[in-house]
């Protein structure tokens, strides 16, 4: 009970370098950054085959990260993969006729999804859609295919 | 067998009271009454139950049979925040004083005034330098209680125990160990405090000479029963061997000396087995 | 083998008995802590003792895991040419596993032990009784106040191991082996999520806390009141603290990061 200012000082040092250690956890670490998604809009881009693409996996233009992905569900009419991608409202002037497709970082790292812009002149628009897509690669596909190819070819 | 303590005239009011732990039967329906304003003794052997028997009185135990009143409240019947208010006129010293370690003399007698009342601080010291005076430890308020001897810590808490100037403060075994210059300054304390604050007062001890120096009424204890009440006069020529043996202190007597055991050349001739 | 089977009869229900007895004291001590909110002072004193007195062994210990972490992290990546990663494994795993149990076994040997050996002799110079004579009810006065100095300076402690270790892990790699400090953070940053890692790993150290709080507050103040008892009460503590912490982070970590 004696030296309570003293004590009250190490506490409020404590408490204090505690609270620092979080924040250097948040900003420095981890990617609260660009997770505090200031503003928004949502496109949605339908691909035949979105591969590993998953939740949060990034969208990015010109190699510029300027989204993610908010969600994926499957068309069960169309078959066809349904990807909404989250995009930072500062990027407001994508075209229309603007090209997602799904690549992957490095030969064996996470995929993302690629937007091309187009030449429209009219941009995308909160819930509007990309039409132009192009599938994941998959990688026994790829080489199903190669194979083929050069034993016709022997032929 | 004399019965002038009227249950009218009594604080505290112990009725067929029973209680054991584990096996061991510690009060067998005994009935005890202790006057208001009376200094009223417990006496026996050591291992008869005497602290619980405070304990019970505070209502920190529950008695298997039997009542407790303490200022006509039924320890055992009053819900929570009732029992703590009775508290707060009851004190208590404890063997070791159970003074808080991580304060000194001066907050552990302010202890129980900063937790019940919202007195200003210059209230609360010069309260505490009142008690303190009271036990004559005015000088140690600074001390931590790990530097006090048994002596003082007792004296310390004894101030604590009238903090909140209660009705009644409980003594569990105030004498025990204590140097005969520390014995002689607490039947002092014990007596005068009684006298000055009228309090009523239960002592809880062994030691049959300072304890029948200032009891007004004493109770003798023993295996659950009481086996001898009165003033320490009429305890002092009480017929009982018992009390005899109790207060002139013999090895040997009704109480034995020794452990119930078999037969002991039996023992020495069995194969020393375990049993 | 009947003794056999009675010994465990009994040992079992003597177990049920304490945790029964565990989970009153904790209602009891839960319920208290609205009464510490009014006296802040009741909290500092052992926000001193249980967070402060702990920092030193946590952040030593953060860096020099977080060191090793670096140095170990770079031998097994560089085989792989992926060095780059570093920060990420190193991040991970401090912020995901080893920052929260780890701190949260430094805190039981430390904090955990201290508090059951401080309750249990309270106990055994019959301080609680006495408060209790007092008309103050010792839970209120004195388990609650220690319980929430327990969980609330938990992770902070775990940030503080976690944030010191990330740092000790750069040393090492960037210092002193030649990663590429910008790799080291912005490679982190891109892996490590604000929600999926930090905040489950704050969650686990929480949860730790209460754990470890909960364990020492116990042993102490049901120990048996002699010197050796409370000896033994807070080796249970230490002991019984670790098998807690690790089998809730098994718990934890599969509801947390099961689903990926």
């Amino acid at each position: 009970m004696q030296h309570t200012s003293t004590q009250d000082t190490f506490v409020g040092l404590f408490v204090a370098a505690g609270i620092v250690g979080l924040f250097f956890l948040a900003l420095q670490v981890s990617n609260l950054s660009s997770f505090t998604e200031q503003d928004s809009y949502t496109v949605t881009a339908r691909f035949e085959n979105s591969g590993g693409l998953k939740v949060k996996s990034p969208v990015s233009a010109a190699g510029v990260k300027i989204g993610k992905v908010s969600a994926i569900s499957f068309d069960p009419k169309t078959y066809e993969s349904v990807v909404q991608l989250s995009i930072d409202s500062q990027y407001n002037t994508l075209p229309d006729d603007t090209t997602a497709s799904v690549f992957t970082a490095g030969l064996l790292g996470e995929q993302y999804v690629n937007l091309d812009a187009g030449g429209s002149d009219e941009f995308l628009k909160n819930g509007g859609q990309i039409e132009i897509t192009q599938s994941a690669i998959i990688l026994e596909k790829a080489l199903g295919q190669f194979l083929f190819k050069s034993a016709e070819e022997k032929k | 067998m004399d019965n002038s303590v009227s249950p009218q005239n009594s604080l505290v009011s112990v009725q067929n009271l029973s209680f054991s732990r584990g096996n061991k039967k510690i009060f067998d329906d005994i009935s005890l009454e202790f006057e208001r304003g009376k200094i009223t003794a417990i006496m026996g052997p050591s291992g008869t139950g005497k602290t619980t028997l405070l304990k019970l009185i505070g209502g920190q135990l529950f008695p298997e049979q039997g009542t407790i009143i303490v200022d006509g409240n039924n320890v055992h019947r009053l819900r929570r925040s009732e029992l703590y208010n009775l508290r707060k006129r009851m004190g208590m010293l404890f063997q070791s004083g159970a003074l808080l370690t991580d304060m000194n003399v001066f907050d552990n007698v302010a202890f129980p005034l900063r937790e019940h009342t919202h007195l200003p601080e210059s209230m609360i010291r010069t309260l505490v330098l009142m008690k303190l005076q009271a036990v004559g430890l005015r000088g140690a308020r600074n001390l931590m209680p790990n530097e006090l001897s048994g002596g003082m810590a007792r004296r310390i808490a004894l101030a604590r125990a009238i903090a909140l100037d209660p009705m009644m403060i409980m003594y569990d075994e105030p004498f025990t160990g204590q140097d005969p210059i520390s014995k002689g300054a607490l039947v002092h304390l014990i007596k005068s405090l009684n006298t000055i604050l009228s309090l009523t007062s239960i002592i809880v001890s062994h030691d049959v000479q300072e304890t029948a120096a200032i009891a007004d009424y004493i109770y003798v204890i023993s295996e659950g029963k009481v086996v001898g009440q009165g003033t320490p006069k009429e305890i002092e020529q009480s017929e009982s061997d018992w009390v005899q043996q109790f207060m002139t202190g013999a090895a040997d007597g009704p109480a034995h000396f020794h452990y119930p055991a078999k037969d002991y050349v039996d023992d020495l001739l069995s194969t020393g087995k375990r049993y | 083998m009947i003794e056999f089977l009675q010994q465990l009869g009994k040992n079992t229900r003597t177990g049920f008995t304490k945790l029964g007895r565990g989970t009153f004291f904790l209602l009891q001590t839960i319920s208290g802590i609205l009464s510490v909110l009014p006296r802040p002072r009741l909290l500092f004193n052992q926000m001193y003792s249980v967070g402060v007195l702990s920092f030193l062994i946590i952040t030593i210990s953060g860096l020099f895991v977080g060191m090793v972490l670096g140095l170990q992290g770079y031998y097994t990546l560089s085989d792989f040419g992926a060095e780059e990663s570093l920060g990420v494994m190193v991040a991970a795993s401090l912020v995901r596993e080893l920052g929260p149990v780890v701190s949260a076994l430094l805190f039981a040997g430390r904090a955990g032990s201290a508090l059951t050996a401080e309750i249990g002799l309270m106990k055994a110079t019959e301080q609680l009784s006495g408060m209790e004579m007092m008309a103050v009810d010792p839970i209120k006065r004195i388990i609650s106040p220690r319980f929430l100095a327990g969980f609330l300076s938990m992770p902070l402690l775990a940030a503080l191991f976690s944030a010191v270790g990330i740092i000790g892990g750069q040393l090492v790699g960037s210092g002193l082996l030649g990663v590429d400090e910008g790799a080291y953070w912005s490679q982190m940053q891109a892996k490590l999520d604000f929600q999926d890692d930090i905040i489950n790993g704050v969650i686990k150290s929480v949860v730790f806390g209460f754990a470890a709080s909960w364990i020492a507050l116990f042993e102490g103040y049901d120990a048996i009141p002699t010197s050796e008892g409370v000896s033994r009460a807070t080796t249970r503590t230490v002991v019984n603290s670790a098998f807690s912490i690790l089998g809730l982070d098994f718990i934890l970590t599969t509801l947390m990061f099961g689903d990926k």
